[in-house]
């Protein structure tokens, strides 16, 4: 019985994890550009990123899906897993942009000094000794987020697109037994979470910088 | 007289309405060492920043070799690859090694193959002594070790003249004497140094020229025995013998 349902339901978990793999590094580099917009983009290019990141985190991410999914599949021909994954990275892209902000804040401008003082041009001390400090302080939020992106991509069952949850609602309406089928989807999200989680934190600890105690 | 390698006239530099300094005039030629001293808040270390365009002054000029650094046009990421920075806090790259540190200017900056940079960063890393730490990362290094790489750091671009901003402030008192040796060994070597310090034994052995500057001017300026026997000013005299007293130990152990 369990096992049926499980195999159903699982059929979405590919599409789940599609469209994670895109809302994810797409939100990643639009949230790179944004942030760094921010802090390094002039007095009218880091105001403009701060109003586009301040109003995405401002309205519910469901809202938002909607009315990017209209706009997007309204504009330019898109089915609605490409729609529905775009949109969801332009959800993420606001958080991912506040997160690599405070990493890249956090590295201090000391570092930026010290770069331009051996000659390296902004965009060279960016590249080569912001970012990759930046990066290590931001893995351990950014996996939270990632989470989170996973944890969301069940919001593109409202387009129609058949990942897990929309399995799951699937199975429930015709077996009339909610618990399981909704059940499945839980336990199948709490594996995948748990999985990137534990992955990110791996990654996180093999890029330690070594230092004494 | 050696030809001047650094020339400026008439800086000045100002925060809004806050007056750093004032109409300053600086001449630094070859083998030079000048150690600039004063109370804090006088602005020597803006005054440092601006030599290399750290910051840019409200007026004035700079020259480097001959060359109008502060004029419109002229390539601030050149000119700072000629001239090597030492600050009080290190501000090594923490990412890096030791020897990437020094490494990265190299292929990133004057674009040398990676095994000519290599070369090149050890040789700088054996002349501040530190060769055997070379894949050390900062956090593993006292605070003597990481300014001496913070050194051969800047050495590695072969500056024209290295400005150091109180290299010795941030580190315990038994730490200070390894990067003092350092430096004396360049200034022997003829290396151009403009050292704004306090170390008082270090300015009187090595430096041909004090600056005493206070409240945004440089209120005299001359040779350390002229400075400190015969100072034509009485706040000269008062401020050197203040940080003779203060830093007097370190001194004597030497």
């Amino acid at each position: 019985m369990f096992s049926q349902f499980f195999s159903y339901v699982l059929q979405g978990t590919l599409t789940t994890v599609e469209v994670t793999l895109v809302a994810l590094p797409f939100g990643l580099v639009l949230g790179l550009l944004v942030a760094l917009l921010q802090i390094y983009g002039g007095p009218i290019l880091s105001r403009i990123a701060a109003i586009y990141s301040t109003g995405m985190r401002g309205v519910p991410p469901i809202v938002l899906l909607f009315i990017l999914f209209f706009v997007i599949s309204g504009s330019i021909s898109l089915d609605a897993f490409w729609a529905g994954s775009l949109a969801l990275g332009i959800v993420t892209s606001a958080y991912q942009a506040e997160i690599l902000r405070g990493a890249i804040l956090s590295v201090g401008a000391g570092q930026m000094v010290a770069a331009r003082a051996i000659g390296m041009s902004r965009l060279k001390a960016v590249q080569h000794i912001i970012l990759p400090q930046a990066v290590r302080l931001a893995i351990p939020p950014w996996s939270n987020e990632a989470s989170i992106v996973l944890k969301d991509s069940s919001l593109v069952y409202a387009l129609g697109v058949p990942e897990i949850l929309s399995r799951a609602q699937q199975a429930s309406a015709a077996t009339q037994q909610p618990f399981l089928a909704y059940g499945t989807a839980a336990l199948i999200y709490f594996v995948l979470v748990f999985t990137t989680n534990r992955l990110l934190d791996l990654l996180s600890h093999r890029m330690r910088i070594p230092s004494n105690p | 007289m050696n030809q001047p390698i650094l020339v400026a006239k008439g800086l000045t530099k100002q925060y809004g309405k806050n007056v750093i300094f004032h109409d300053i005039d600086l001449e630094v030629a070859e083998r030079d060492t000048i150690v600039i001293i004063g109370p804090s808040g006088t602005g020597k270390s803006t005054l440092l920043r601006c030599f290399n365009l750290l910051t840019r002054p409200e007026q004035g000029q700079i020259w480097l070799d001959g060359e109008e650094i502060t004029a419109k046009g002229a390539k601030e990421d050149h000119v700072r690859e000629r001239i090597g920075m030492v600050f009080q806090n290190f501000l090594l790259f923490n990412h890096l090694t030791a020897l990437n540190n020094v490494l990265i200017g190299l292929t990133q900056v004057k674009r040398m193959t990676k095994e000519a940079a290599r070369a090149k960063a050890m040789e700088e890393l054996q002349r501040v002594g530190l060769a055997d730490r070379a894949g050390h990362y900062p956090g593993q290094l006292s605070g003597g070790q990481q300014q001496r790489v913070a050194i051969a750091r800047a050495l590695a671009m072969d500056p024209r003249v290295m400005l150091f901003d109180e290299p010795t402030s941030a580190l315990d008192p038994e730490l200070i004497g390894e990067v003092l040796n350092v430096m004396k060994q360049l200034a022997h070597e003829g290396m151009t140094m403009l050292v704004v310090t306090h170390e008082m034994g270090f300015a009187m052995e090595v430096a041909n020229r004090i600056i005493f500057m206070e409240k945004g001017s440089i209120v005299e300026q001359g040779s350390p025995e002229d400075m400190y026997y015969h100072p034509q000013h009485e706040r000269t005299r008062e401020f050197l013998h203040k940080i003779t007293e203060l830093h007097g130990k370190t001194q004597r152990k030497e």
